[in-house]
């Protein structure tokens, strides 16, 4: 069986991001780039199952030069092999999803995991569209999962409650927080991926169909307000919450 | 806030992909497994025994050793960083490491049959048996040339007898690396946990390196078999490789304990009020961070060098000496400096500032005092020895 995660490298979470002088993306300089975070679970999720029925597992990621530091990192973590599909420009979730669903064709993956999201631009897309464009199910933000001949079972997270879902294979799946425990890389396996190759290939051009025109950064915050120090000041801080914050 | 280290010169441009990966494994395990809860543990005196099996599992034990024992193999560069990150959660946590592959895999490795290193690398390697390495004796420190503890020969086996103080691990350890005198030479004995006669008290009362395990190890006609001798050792010069390995990572883990209490400074010096203004408005506080800054960039960059020297099989043990005194004695003082930053909450378990000075005094004693560093650099430059 082949497992596929596909694997985006993002912002680090604490970076302090700065829009670029053009106003329509960011300012890359002295910003750390780290391996999506929910990127972690899908190949995690890879691994297990490969550890549990066999076969081969492997990464994919769609990018620079730069996306080989997350690629090397799902080596060291024990992905077989990793592709680069080698682009620098700018697209779009659709068009990333095209160039990705005509590699995973070639693959012929029976499992694709992705991260439920990239914490970059939060675009949610990617894994229901490559399904789309492969003919096969996608179920997401998975957080259990478990396999039994040719069903596929998975628990997803919805708004107060969880949902059991059956399926079957291939197919993709999004994995949210929860679905599993992420190992760290092996430092035998930093120092065994040094030596795996990272295949590069060209992915298809396809034109995005939508245009990032603007970015803005959040109003910054406003400063705090005491309302009182002991409890006569409850039913006014109360007021406010309902009235002004508007939160209960 | 996530640590993320401290590196004013760029010097991770000089690192590779795999040693970054390395540091930042290390980092995060650090962030994740020891610091929720290292201060619980230094307080009641215990070392964390549960995370024996997590560092295993990273490959943390023997890691520059061959992958034939399951090591990973890595370079030394890329050990000195695991060290310093280590480090930055606790000396004690960093100690554990450095005695189970420097002083206990290490010479296995380099003085050992073949026979020893099968049996006792892999499951040293897997954290599955724990060792301690037992040179310092209570009358003989700085000396160890002059220990009492001795082996007779008595045909079928050995009989040990004499006592060991201050080794770290003794008394969690499955199997002790034992010097002792046979025939007035210095040779390397495998004692293991259970021998009859052998027992290993815990040392209370330690103000310093609390989250460590540091025993007594007392022989008492100790029949030690034949097969438990290191056949390649040659007299007091193979502990001292030992040492030499364990001064090494203490170098680079000196850094990390300096990098976490900077940087415990440094934010409570912008978010601390005084006199209407963050305490980092004062030039005195300025003058302290920057002297930080410019302590823990410069040791950064020794011990790269020494890394790479070592990797390069150039290195000489004068130089480890020089990075262990400085790194060390830096450490200490930036710690020092750091508690005068936070005032009096610099004195709480809230911080690691404390903990860090405190373990620091053990660490710029132990593995050679700094003095003795002194007089070892001191007579390489002079050609004078100044020991007695
Ligand atoms: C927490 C801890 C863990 C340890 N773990 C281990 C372990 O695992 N295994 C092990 O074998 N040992 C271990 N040690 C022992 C350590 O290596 C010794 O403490 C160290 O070598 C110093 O010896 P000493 O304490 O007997 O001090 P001494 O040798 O008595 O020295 C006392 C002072 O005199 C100075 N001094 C000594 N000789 C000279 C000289 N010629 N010129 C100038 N000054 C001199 C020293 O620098 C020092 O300041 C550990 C120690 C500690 C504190
Ligand atoms: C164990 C203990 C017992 C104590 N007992 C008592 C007690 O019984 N009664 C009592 O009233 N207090 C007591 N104290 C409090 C003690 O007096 C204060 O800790 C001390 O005055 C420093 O204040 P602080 O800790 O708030 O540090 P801060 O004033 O916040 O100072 C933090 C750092 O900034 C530096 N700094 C501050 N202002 C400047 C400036 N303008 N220029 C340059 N540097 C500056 C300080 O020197 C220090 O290094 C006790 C403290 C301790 C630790």
């Amino acid at each position: 069986m082949k497992f596929v995660a596909c694997i985006n490298h993002v912002p680090d979470t604490e970076a302090k991001i700065k829009i670029g002088s053009g106003g329509n993306a960011i300012d890359r300089t002295g910003v750390n780039y780290i391996l999506n975070p929910y990127d972690e679970f899908a190949i995690e999720a890879a691994l297990q199952l490969k550890e549990k029925k066999g076969g081969e597992t492997f990464a994919v990621t769609l990018g620079g030069d730069s996306h080989k530091e997350t690629l090397r990192k799902a080596l060291a973590m024990g992905i077989d092999k990793v592709i680069l599909l080698k682009d620098d420009s700018v697209r779009d979730s659709f068009s990333v999803a095209k160039a990705l669903a005509d590699e995973l064709k070639k693959l012929t993956p029976d499992f694709i995991f992705f991260g439920k999201q990239s914490i970059d631009y939060n675009g949610e897309q990617l894994p229901g569209l490559v399904a789309e464009m492969l003919g096969i199910p996608s179920v997401s933000t998975v957080v259990k999962m478990s396999v039994e001949e040719t069903k596929v079972i998975c628990e997803r997270e919805i708004e107060g409650g969880h949902e059991v879902v059956e399926t079957s294979y291939p197919v993709v799946i999004s994995a949210q927080k929860g679905l599993n425990e992420p190992r760290y890389p092996s430092l035998k396996g930093i120092m065994a991926s040094k030596s795996k190759p990272i295949e590069e290939r060209q992915p298809i051009a396809v034109p995005s169909a939508a245009e990032v025109v603007g970015m803005q950064k959040p109003p910054s915050k406003q400063s705090g307000k005491i309302v009182g120090t002991d409890a006569t000041a409850v039913p006014e801080l109360v007021r406010l919450l309902h009235e002004e914050a508007k939160v209960i | 806030m996530k640590f993320k280290g401290l590196d004013y010169y760029d010097v991770a441009g000089l690192l590779s992909e795999e040693e970054i990966l390395v540091r930042d494994t290390v980092r995060e395990f650090v962030e994740d497994n020891i610091l929720p809860i290292i201060e619980k543990h230094y307080s009641a005196g215990t070392f964390p025994m549960d995370l024996i099996p997590k560092m295993a599992d990273l490959g943390m034990f023997g890691s520059t050793l061959p992958a034939k024992y399951g090591c990973a193999e890595m370079n030394n560069v890329a050990y000195g960083l695991m060290m310093q990150e280590l480090e930055r959660g606790d000396s004690g946590i960093r100690s554990f490491a450095s005695v189970q592959s420097a002083l206990v895999m290490y010479p296995i490795f380099t003085f050992g049959s073949e026979q020893q290193k099968d049996f006792w690398l892999p499951k040293l390697a897997k954290g599955e048996k724990i060792g301690c390495f037992g040179l310092t004796e209570p009358d003989y420190g700085s000396n160890p040339g002059g220990m009492i503890t001795r082996a007779e020969d008595k045909g079928d086996h050995y009989l040990l007898n004499g006592a060991k103080m201050w080794i770290t691990n003794g008394t969690i350890a499955d199997v002790a690396v034992v010097w002792a005198k046979l025939n007035g030479v210095v040779h390397g004995f495998l004692v293991e946990k259970g021998t009859k006669g052998f027992t290993a008290p815990e040392m209370k009362g330690k103000h310093s390196l609390r989250a460590s395990v540091t025993s007594e190890l007392i022989f008492q006609d100790c029949k030690i078999p034949k097969e438990n001798i290191f056949p390649k050792t040659d007299g007091l010069k193979s502990p001292l490789m030992c040492l030499n390995q364990a001064r090494y990572g203490i170098a680079w883990g000196a850094i990390g304990s300096a990098m976490t209490c900077y940087d415990t400074a440094l934010n409570y010096a912008k978010s601390r009020i005084q006199f209407g203004k963050p305490i980092a408005s004062f030039q005195i506080t300025q003058e302290k961070l920057v002297h930080m800054v410019t302590e823990i960039t410069k040791a950064q960059l020794l011990c790269l060098q020494l890394g790479r020297l070592k990797d390069q099989k150039k290195l000489r043990f004068q130089q480890v000496s020089l990075a262990k005194r400085n790194n060390v004695n830096m450490a200490l003082e930036i710690a020092r400096v750091a508690r005068e930053i936070l005032g009096a909450n610099g004195i709480l378990d809230e911080y690691p500032v404390m903990r860090h000075m405190a373990n620091l005094e053990s660490v710029k004693t132990y593995e050679g005092t700094h003095e003795m560093h002194t007089l070892i650099v001191g007579e390489d430059i002079t050609g004078i020895p100044a020991y007695v």
